[in-house]
């Protein structure tokens, strides 16, 4: 069995009609593990598709005074952010349970066109959900998901980002959940899609730890790594989860779902989330698409409750400010998610920093030129 | 939807013949839910329907109509309400159940409620939640969100029957029941119905129209 409880969060909050979807989801992906040539698949794209493993960088005139900072680059995967690495893992699962249609929502574009890539390489069916505000702000990646042969359906209420981006996703399953399987981007959603995110995105943070290992012979101080809902950080934790190192999730300090949030229901698992006294899902804010969600994965809630991890936040200034900076001393462009952890990595106290670059900023130039 | 015209609508909806009434505790993010039902629920939080303000119209409409109520929500507000409290309290104002759309039967098995079954539930599902369910089986019609529909689904019939065969609770169906015609066949098949987005949307033209609509589906179930 998949793990489907962290702590007091995760479970499965989600109307009747999805449970028998999520038990089979269960049961294909438990065989799937099992199954060697699954791996051997997945290890083969990701060589020759995805092109990992991603290097190591240290960002050596980026680094504060007598202070290292490494990057792991997953901005140099194919589609240009982590994203890709769970979509490739969740569409041979698809392909394995028999669904030709594919659903998935997006924030920032980065899951929407990894999910559309996987779906133009494997011939099936692509439909992403999209906020409008993030149809307008991630406009590069809308065209280039529309390249790809998906259908980008524009979400024109609520907040028009993210959050609503992923219910009307979750309600087109709701309705078509005997054809078509839900590719959700981040380790968020009712169980097992935090177990199996978690575990497709586990590859950064175990090539991360060998590549450490093998260049610097020991390993950093501290981790860092973004959180929105928290896919790449759990990723990248997960290779130094019982290691004496330091995780630190940085969120956008307008969508703090673990630094503000309380416990609430929000898509279908139990976690931290920006809530009101009653209940009722409040707007995040922040900069950066891929952030600006209020709510997060459960394990990250165990793991912030257990004090395993700590979560700071980072403003929208401090994020342009890293990106600029990351530009122009390195010749790197990151994603606004990232550079909210380049920002806090910035002032933390330690010698040795990795830093998971999540994603490049070709998708941000518009939003970075116009502040 | 819980709002300022809930009492004058319930009463409507009572003269018009309905059975019982729900009454929808609003959540910002309803999964469970097509546009008619989201719409409403969008106008109730911003005209300030929070959990206690809901609490207050469940009790004034409870004083005011002889109709069994249940109200209707997600889990969110009982988790911030806290769960045995939302359960005592909602009572204690006049509900006589609960639905909770995104609660399936093995969560919370301690919180007693309308129980839902879904076309694509297992048998082994539908015979616990018939189990565990607090008086009548809720059975959704469709594999979809809520929201009126053209034609009664076809996935109705094989539930009632595969329902049939597991217990002998009353079994109300719904889901995209929109029309008489369509309360008057899923009437032949099931125990009861519930109508909530075109009810919902015959409410926008004002009581007397909710009445009518009420007393169409009344009469085409007789
Ligand atoms: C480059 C990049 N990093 C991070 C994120 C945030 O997602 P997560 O927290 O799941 O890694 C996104 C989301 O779109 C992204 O595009």
């Amino acid at each position: 069995m998949t793990t489907s409880m962290y702590g007091a969060y995760g479970g499965r909050y989600v109307p009747e009609t999805l449970i028998p979807a999520l038990d089979e989801l269960e049961r294909g992906w438990a065989e799937a593990l099992a199954d060697p040539s699954f791996r051997e698949e997945l290890d083969q794209l990701g060589e020759r598709y995805v092109g990992r493993p991603t290097p190591l960088y240290e960002a050596e005139r980026f680094a504060p005074d007598g202070r290292r900072i490494v990057l792991k680059r997953e901005d140099l995967n194919h589609t240009g952010a982590h994203k890709i690495n769970n979509a490739l893992g969740q569409i041979l699962l698809a392909s394995r349970l028999g669904k030709r249609r594919i659903v998935a929502e997006t924030g920032a574009g980065q899951h929407g066109v990894a999910t559309a890539t996987v779906c133009a390489r494997f011939g099936l069916e692509c439909v992403v959900y999209m906020g409008a505000e993030d149809m307008r702000r991630q406009h590069p990646n809308v065209e280039r998901m529309r390249l790809l042969g998906a259908e980008v359906r524009a979400v024109e209420f609520g907040t028009r980002t993210l959050k609503e981006a992923t219910s009307e996703a979750i309600r087109d399953w709701i309705a078509s959940v005997e054809t078509t399987y839900y590719l959700i981007g981040s380790c968020v959603g009712p169980a097992p899609y935090p177990a199996i995110v978690r575990e497709l995105q586990a590859v950064i943070g175990r090539e991360a730890r060998r590549q450490m290992l093998g260049t610097y012979d020991r390993l950093p101080d501290v981790v860092v790594a973004c959180v929105g809902g928290g896919s790449n950080a759990i990723g990248l934790f997960a290779g130094f989860l019982d290691d004496d190192v330091r995780l630190v999730g940085v969120e956008a300090a307008g969508a703090a779902s673990l630094g503000s949030g309380r416990g609430a229901v929000l898509h279908g698992a139990r976690s931290s989330v920006l809530v009101d006294d009653d209940g009722q899902i409040l707007d995040a804010h922040s900069i950066s698409a891929g952030l600006d969600y209020p709510g997060v994965g459960p394990e990250h809630a165990a793991l912030r409750d257990s004090g395993r991890a700590t979560y700071v936040t980072a403003t929208d200034e401090e994020a342009l400010a890293a990106f600029h900076r990351l530009a122009e001393t390195e010749g790197i462009l990151p994603a606004l998610e990232p550079a909210h952890a380049l920002a806090r990595a910035l002032d933390i106290d330690a010698e040795l920093v990795l830093v998971g670059l999540s994603g490049r900023g070709d998708k941000d130039l518009a939003e970075v030129l116009e502040h | 939807m819980a709002g300022p015209e809930t009492v004058e609508l319930a009463r409507a909806a009572a003269r018009g013949g309905a059975d019982v009434i729900e009454i929808g505790f609003p959540f910002s993010d309803p999964l469970a839910d097509g546009p008619v039902v989201r719409r409403a629920a969008e106008r109730a939080l911003a005209a300030g329907m929070r959990t206690e303000a809901c609490l207050d119209c469940l009790r004034e409409v409870h004083d005011q109509v002889a109709v069994p109520l249940v109200p209707m929500t997600y889990a969110s507000l009982l988790e911030a309400y806290g769960w045995e409290r939302f359960a005592t309290d909602v009572r204690e104002a006049g509900a006589a159940s609960l639905i909770v759309a995104d609660l399936p039967v093995d969560a919370h098995p301690d919180l007693r409620r309308i129980q839902l079954v879904a076309p694509t539930s297992t048998d082994e599902r539908v015979g616990l939640a018939a189990e565990q369910t607090d008086g009548w089986l809720y059975l959704v019609t469709v594999a979809g969100t809520t929201g009126t529909r053209s034609e009664l689904s076809p996935a109705l019939a094989p539930l009632v029957a595969r329902a049939r065969k597991l217990t002998d609770v009353p079994l109300y169906a719904g889901f995209g029941i929109s029309t008489p015609e369509q309360a008057g066949a899923a009437g032949e098949l099931a125990d009861g119905i519930v109508v909530g987005s075109a009810a919902l949307l015959a409410a926008e033209e004002g009581s007397a129209a909710l009445e009518r609509f009420v007393a169409q589906l009344r009469e085409a179930l007789a």
